[in-house]
């Protein structure tokens, strides 16, 4: 779904300056329907390899192939002037689907993403949570085979966070994709993925692969996460 | 929400600064030549009634006919500067430029060149407003969220629909914004184009009435003409809430 082939990439900072190289021969595959997630330092580039995976840069050296990608950024970036409804249908609308036909198809969605009662509201009557939801729904209804989530929910609180990390795991589990989570948070990623990819600090190498076969759901209390995330935060070269 | 008694203030406001020029002109005796008292204003304000709605008309036309040729100019010119790096290098200079322009020297120059009609007056009311809404419109258009355009290609969107889903938008309050400064400076540039060529119309009005000394009636045309911009900067201010009710909705004061 997803193969990357010694990929680098550099930045250039500056006019003028030397370019700053945040990626660094970085190869790795990742299967259809299976959620990878990828951890780091801050600034070892995994953003960018985001932004790789959904072609929004081309890559300074080696290939990529992948699966059409829908990103969903780190802020929800819903459109302040259309109702949730009307944002999470937007994918659709861009695919040429009229305003009725588009609300008609996500309206479900609504009622098995716990939004109902919400369609007409504005993203500013939203709670934080309730906004995430509706731009995880945006990106899953672009159709798009594989979702690239950037730090999905690191601006919200650490209890709404915790809640929409269990939304997240059932939700993927009723509809399958290839999702490739980045985020700065080990457990997240332990609770979530399928795989965790470690990324060093800059420029980002891929120093480790860890599979994570446990069973769903995963507590973040459950022995072998806690196991798990303290020898991925070792590998980060963090203390747990 | 408004806050209540938000139409005390400028009401109080009003009243003083009356108040005191009233003041002011009957205890210093103030030679009405030099400075009409208020009340004499109002006064020929009500005598000269006719007159003044007679020459109203003209004018209200060719600011109106004016900001929209203007509005609709800016806006195709906003457009094509944000999308072509080419377009922004070739025309910006060139738009500054006319900003530039003298308008009292301008003004006469086009009535010598095209007569005492409607085009003159179109033509400097347009130079005027076009540059302001040009200016808002593109800093608007480039305030968009460079993540939100990012997003929308991922999403499928093309150049086109990028632009009327998420620019076009987000650039209103610009749009908006440009069209209120434009609006004030649209009764000025009409007073101007009017004073260099016109035989109606309040800036003709004006022009006679002060070469008459009658300082009280030309006062009297001021005020419709302040009372007019005053009008068509409301008008706008209620089509923005119209326009963009999530920025009402938010209590969001910054664009007004």
């Amino acid at each position: 779904m997803i193969s990357l082939e010694g990929v680098s990439h550099s930045f250039a900072v500056r006019r003028g300056g030397a370019p700053l190289k945040v990626l660094s021969e970085v190869s790795l595959q990742v299967a259809g329907a299976e959620t990878v997630a990828m951890v780091g330092p801050s600034g070892c580039g995994k953003t960018t390899l985001l932004e790789l995976i959904c072609g929004l840069k081309q890559p300074d050296t080696g290939t990529i192939r992948c699966a059409p990608a829908a990103l969903m950024p780190q802020r929800d970036l819903l459109l302040p002037w259309l109702s949730a409804l009307d944002n999470a249908s937007l994918a659709l609308r861009v695919r040429g689907v009229g305003r009725q036909g588009a609300r008609a198809a996500t309206r479900p969605w609504f009622e098995r993403f716990g939004l109902d009662g919400f369609e007409r509201a504005r993203p500013h009557e939203l709670s934080g949570g309730m906004r995430q939801r509706v731009a995880f729904l945006r990106t899953l209804l672009s159709g798009r085979p594989v979702l690239a989530l950037d730090e999905p929910f690191a601006s919200l609180d650490a209890i709404t966070r915790a809640e929409m990390q269990r939304w997240l795991a059932h939700a993927l589990e009723e509809e399958r994709r290839t999702v490739v989570l980045v985020t700065h948070d080990v457990e997240e990623a332990v609770l979530l993925a399928d795989r965790v990819l470690v990324l060093s600090p800059r420029p980002g190498r891929l120093i480790a692969d860890v599979e994570v076969a446990l069973p769903r759901p995963r507590a973040r209390t459950d022995a072998a996460v806690v196991a798990l995330r303290a020898s991925t935060l070792a590998r980060l070269g963090v203390n747990a | 929400m408004r806050p209540r008694g938000s139409w005390l203030a400028p009401i109080v406001t009003l009243a003083l600064v009356l108040g005191i020029w009233e003041a002011y002109v009957d205890l210093a005796s103030i030679s009405s030549l030099v400075l009409p008292a208020p009340h004499a204003v109002l006064a020929a304000l009500y005598t000269d009634r006719a007159t003044l709605w007679h020459d109203l008309k003209p004018t209200a036309a060719e600011i109106l006919l004016g900001i929209l040729l203007a509005g609709a100019c800016a806006l195709a010119s906003a457009v094509l500067l944000h999308f072509s790096g080419l377009a922004r290098r070739a025309l910006y200079p060139p738009l500054v430029a006319t900003q530039a322009i003298p308008i009292p020297i301008l003004a006469p120059l086009l009535v010598t060149w095209l007569g005492f009609g409607l085009l003159p007056k179109l033509i400097v009311i347009g130079l005027v407003c076009f540059f302001p809404i040009v200016v808002t419109t593109m800093s608007g258009l480039a305030a968009v969220d460079p993540d939100l355009v990012k997003l929308m290609r991922t999403l499928g969107a093309g150049r086109a629909q990028t632009f009327w889903r998420v620019e076009f938008p987000s650039a209103l309050p610009g749009v908006f914004a440009g069209a209120k400064l434009a609006a004030v400076l649209a009764v000025i540039a009409v007073v101007l184009a009017e004073q260099a060529g016109s035989s109606s119309g309040l800036g003709y009005l004006l022009t006679v009435t002060v070469a008459n000394l009658e300082m009280a009636e030309a006062f009297a045309t001021v005020l419709v003409l302040v009372a007019f911009a005053i009008m068509l900067f409301t008008l706008l201010g209620i089509a923005e809430r119209r326009a963009m009710p999530w920025i009402h909705e938010r209590g969001n004061t910054q664009a007004r």
